[in-house]
């Protein structure tokens, strides 16, 4: 049974419509991205799952409860980590784990999570004066410190460098192991290859693809690269004619193709007839990177 | 949540707020001494001390207790709460809170509480040095001078909402609150008693909460029952600040 139920959710601010009637149903023990340009309605979304905004049509489900009209309910199973909320900036690290810890009827205790996290050291440390790492951490401790059964963590790693980035994604799948739903809005696509088991691309507040990482690419146009230098010049209107081509493109003396495996075995084909040497052919998957750009292209351009 | 969740929660709101109170020096000291301190220059100039026949045959210094009684109320509901509220709003706190079983009401009212006992405090402390200090006879009437105050509290504390909730940020909570500040002490006395204000001002300044607040905790302190006008006109504050308070308040 899906632990988290949106259908239909629309959104408009000021006549706009923010979120457009997105739909998604999140599995019980997943970690589900969301993925989407700035300002596609990422944000909003998952601001009508936590019980933030009222939708303007459509529902929300989390475990079957209303997020707004069972607040109550919801809010015991829900942690969540939003976008720009601070905390009293003299409040200690260890003050807000046992503020928040006493919020919940079933607290986890703070002492491993904060270790987990690597707060231990700072537990006097007001929350003003910690670096944005040590913040991010601290706001992920309060997203689970009430033992939810689902977490939202919107912009997890925004302000995280490159080590502490990878310990955070190590953290949350330790999470997702331990049975939690972690629902991850992001616009890293690093960071979702690596996480997500499955990700719905948002783009103008309308949901463009849900798949796992790997069909998202699988789906772009152009989901394998072939590059490499000819050795003699290559007639142009043979390169356009091969199957399943998505894109040519010259840089120095390189060619870069993409497109599928039949282009791969087409390309080979026709240097070999025409004896060309394809020195330092590389042929690579397209990353999630790729499909990404593919799939919210049309409307940024 | 269950009703012992939600008691144990706001419990822990109110003790970590009271914690993070007691962080705040200059809060501190605007409220709980600075009023007892102006009450003491003032008390230690010696023409303060002389009966004044336009006061009524009372001495410029008991004049002066009430005044700084209701100084206190001014910063601690008007300079001191707003940027404090207005701040959680603008940093998400109240929203963070709000993703929590708790609602964030919690804290906004463990702030009003907290902000209205350090006043009525503070109102003790000036009362206290000025009966020790120079001899200002305690309010007569106990009970009167008790409800006169705690409706001006009241009002204090729904005036500092008002602003908190039309404020955008904490910068413009606190500009609003210096220009609302002036009007205000002018009212309670600050520069010259309400008894000492000719008959038209005095009845103008009547009409504003802090107007009638020195009135009443004039009268209460002579002994007399405070009007029931006075007292009217504070409550009548009260309702009317917190409505528009709680009308235009937004959590983010």
């Amino acid at each position: 049974m899906a632990i988290i139920e949106v259908s239909g959710v629309r959104k408009v601010y000021g006549g706009r419509a923010v979120v457009d009637g997105v739909s998604f149903a999140v599995e019980q023990g997943e970690i589900f991205g969301i993925l989407g340009p700035n300002g596609a309605g990422k944000t909003t979304t998952v601001e009508c799952v936590e019980g933030l905004r009222i939708p303007d049509a459509g529902s929300v489900r989390v475990a079957g409860f209303d997020p707004v009209a069972d607040h109550d309910r919801v809010s015991k199973i829900l942690g969540a980590q939003l976008q720009e909320s601070e905390l009293q900036a003299k409040l200690t690290v260890r003050e807000a784990l046992t503020l928040y810890a006493a919020f919940y009827p079933h607290p986890a205790d703070w002492r491993p999570l904060a270790e987990r996290l690597g707060l231990t050291a700072h537990l006097d440390a007001r929350s003003g004066k910690l670096s944005g790492g040590q913040k991010q951490r601290l706001f992920i401790a309060l997203a689970l410190i009430g033992n939810p059964k689902v977490v939202v963590l919107d912009e997890l790693t925004t302000g995280l460098d490159p080590r502490a980035r990878r310990d955070t994604w190590k953290l949350i799948e330790d999470v997702r192991d331990s049975g939690v739903t972690v629902l991850l809005v992001t616009h890293f696509m690093e960071e979702a290859q690596r996480l997500c088991d499955r990700i719905a691309v948002i783009d103008g507040g309308r949901i463009a693809a849900l798949d796992t990482p790997a069909g998202l690419i699988r789906r772009a146009s152009g989901a394998t690269v072939i590059s490499f230098s000819p050795s003699a010049p290559l007639d142009e209107c043979e390169l356009r004619a091969l199957p399943a081509l998505a894109s040519v493109e010259y840089k120095d003396d390189r060619v870069t193709l993409s497109g599928t495996d039949d282009t791969v075995n087409a390309v080979i084909t026709l240097l070999a007839q025409r004896h060309i040497t394809a020195h330092q052919l590389r042929v690579t998957d397209a990353t999630l990177d790729d499909a990404f750009l593919d799939l919210t292209g049309a409307d940024a351009s | 949540m269950s009703t012992a969740t939600a008691t144990a929660a706001s419990t822990a709101v109110l003790k970590t707020e009271a914690r993070l109170f007691r962080r705040e020096p200059a809060s501190l000291f605007w409220v709980m001494a600075f009023p007892t301190i102006l009450l003491v220059i003032l008390g230690s100039i010696p023409s303060f001390r002389h009966t004044d026949a336009s006061l009524g045959g009372i001495r410029l210094v008991d004049a002066y207790v009430p005044v700084t009684v209701l100084m206190a109320m001014i910063l601690a509901g008007l300079q001191a709460m707003p940027p404090v509220i207005t701040g959680y709003r603008e940093r998400g706190i109240l929203r963070r809170m709000s993703t929590t079983p708790v609602r964030p009401h919690a804290l906004l009212g463990a702030q009003m509480g907290l902000h209205g006992a350090a006043a009525l405090l503070s109102a003790l402390l000036s009362l206290a040095v000025g009966r020790i200090a120079f001899d200002v006879v305690l309010p007569r009437q106990v009970f009167g001078y008790l409800l006169a105050l705690v409706l001006a509290i009241l009002a204090a504390l729904a005036l500092g909402a008002l602003v908190a909730a039309i404020a955008r940020t904490g910068k413009i909570a606190s500009a609003i609150g210096s220009a609302v500040f002036f009007p205000m002490m002018f009212c309670a006395g600050v520069w010259v008693p309400v008894q000492a204000m000719p008959d038209t001002l005095a009845h103008i300044v009547e009409l504003t909460p802090f107007g009638a607040a020195a009135q009443a905790l004039n009268q209460a302190a002579a002994g007399d029952w405070p009007g029931w006008v006075h007292l009217g006109v504070l409550a009548l504050w009260a309702v009317v600040l917190s409505g528009a308070a709680t009308r235009w308040f937004r959590w983010e």
